[in-house]
């Protein structure tokens, strides 16, 4: 349940970009999450909706670039990745391994909207 | 028109800013603190009492207590063991942050003590992902709790320093696979420090007592 911490800071880096660009509307925002991180999509999303009500973020669509947990054998080289549970290297069996991806926990970029469009109820 | 702007920040970085903070005031002090973390029952009030009963005389401790709720019945028995205790309410929030730490720290006298002892939220997930400015990160993993836990919950033991595997006097009657869970976390961390211990008995202390007296002597250096 740390994901409400997780959306609050999130929120507030999005916002700060936002104003720094001078955007009226933020429409997108694109997240790296590793598997390994320990952050559920769904539950960054309903925390999401919730929070960013009344702020120029509201209603911007989330998008989650999940990163798989690869993993490097440094016994025999392989490359590997991690499914459900941490297992040895498949092929040699060493447990002598290192993580290469999927501890990411970052946000990459937003879209923004800059001015309204001519059409927009604003100007009638 | 949109546009997009390039960001590539870590989410949680305003937390990571305030433990730097923490970190700047600990030093500053020569005050040695360790991030204390474990699942509810692991044993980290126990344990912190045993470690405050074989304190050796040159450490002067203080201790935070982590608790979801309004409750002071560890802190109490911190207090009532002749240590300074602050209790920290995080208001059911599952792990504490860098924030609520800085604000313990001033309810320190930062000059009377050399070690601190961050008790943690019991939770395996949460504590995990955020850092609070202290030198070192401990995890008490009882064996009650199984041996697959490294397994279930990689990213608590990605980032320790210390493992404390505790309740090893039950050993002989669980089904605990230590070779089992110790590949584990050698996966995780390798040549992680472990002590085997039971903070019940005592049994397994000496080690680790020896490992916090060079960590406070190197800090007041």
């Amino acid at each position: 349940m740390h994901e409400l911490s997780v959306t609050e800071s999130l929120l507030a880096i999005v916002i700060q970009s936002a104003k720094e660009n001078h955007a009226l509307k933020v429409t997108d925002i694109t997240l790296s999450i590793g598997a390994l991180s320990s952050i559920i999509d769904d539950s960054v999303q309903f925390y999401w909706d919730h929070i960013s009500k009344g702020t120029i973020a509201e209603e911007a669509i989330l998008h989650f670039n999940r990163i798989p947990a690869v993993l490097h054998c440094l016994n025999c080289d392989t490359e590997f990745t991690m499914e459900d549970e941490l297992v040895p290297c498949p092929n040699c069996k060493s447990i002598n391994i290192e993580i290469i991806t999927g501890e990411e926990f970052q946000v990459d970029h937003i879209e923004i909207r800059k001015e309204e469009n001519n059409t927009d109820e604003t100007t009638s | 028109m949109k546009q997009r702007v390039e960001i590539v920040k870590r989410i949680l970085d305003s937390n990571e800013q305030l433990a730097q903070q923490n970190r700047k005031k600990l030093d500053d002090h020569g005050v040695f603190a360790i991030n204390v973390m474990a699942s509810p029952g692991a044993g980290k009030t126990t344990f912190i009492l045993q470690t405050i009963a074989r304190l050796p005389k040159d450490i002067h401790l203080g201790v935070m207590e982590g608790d979801t709720a309004p409750v002071t019945i560890d802190s109490d028995k911190i207090v009532a063991a002749g240590m300074p205790a602050v209790q920290i309410n995080t208001g059911g929030d599952c792990h504490l942050d860098a924030n609520m730490v800085g604000l313990a720290l001033d309810e320190f006298d930062l000059d009377e003590i050399n070690l601190l002892l961050i008790e943690n939220v019991g939770n395996l997930i949460c504590p995990a992902s955020f850092v609070l400015g202290n030198h070192a990160n401990i995890l008490i993993a009882s064996v009650p709790e199984g041996d697959d836990k490294p397994y279930k919950y990689p990213n608590i033991y990605r980032n320790i320093d210390v493992l404390i595997i505790n309740k090893v006097d039950l050993l002989p009657y669980i089904d605990f696979r230590m070779d089992y869970f110790r590949q584990g976390v050698e996966m995780l961390n390798p040549n992680l420090k472990t002590f085997e211990v039971s903070a019940k008995t005592g049994e397994g202390f000496d080690g680790w007592i020896k490992w916090l007296q060079e960590k406070v002597g190197n800090i007041q250096e």
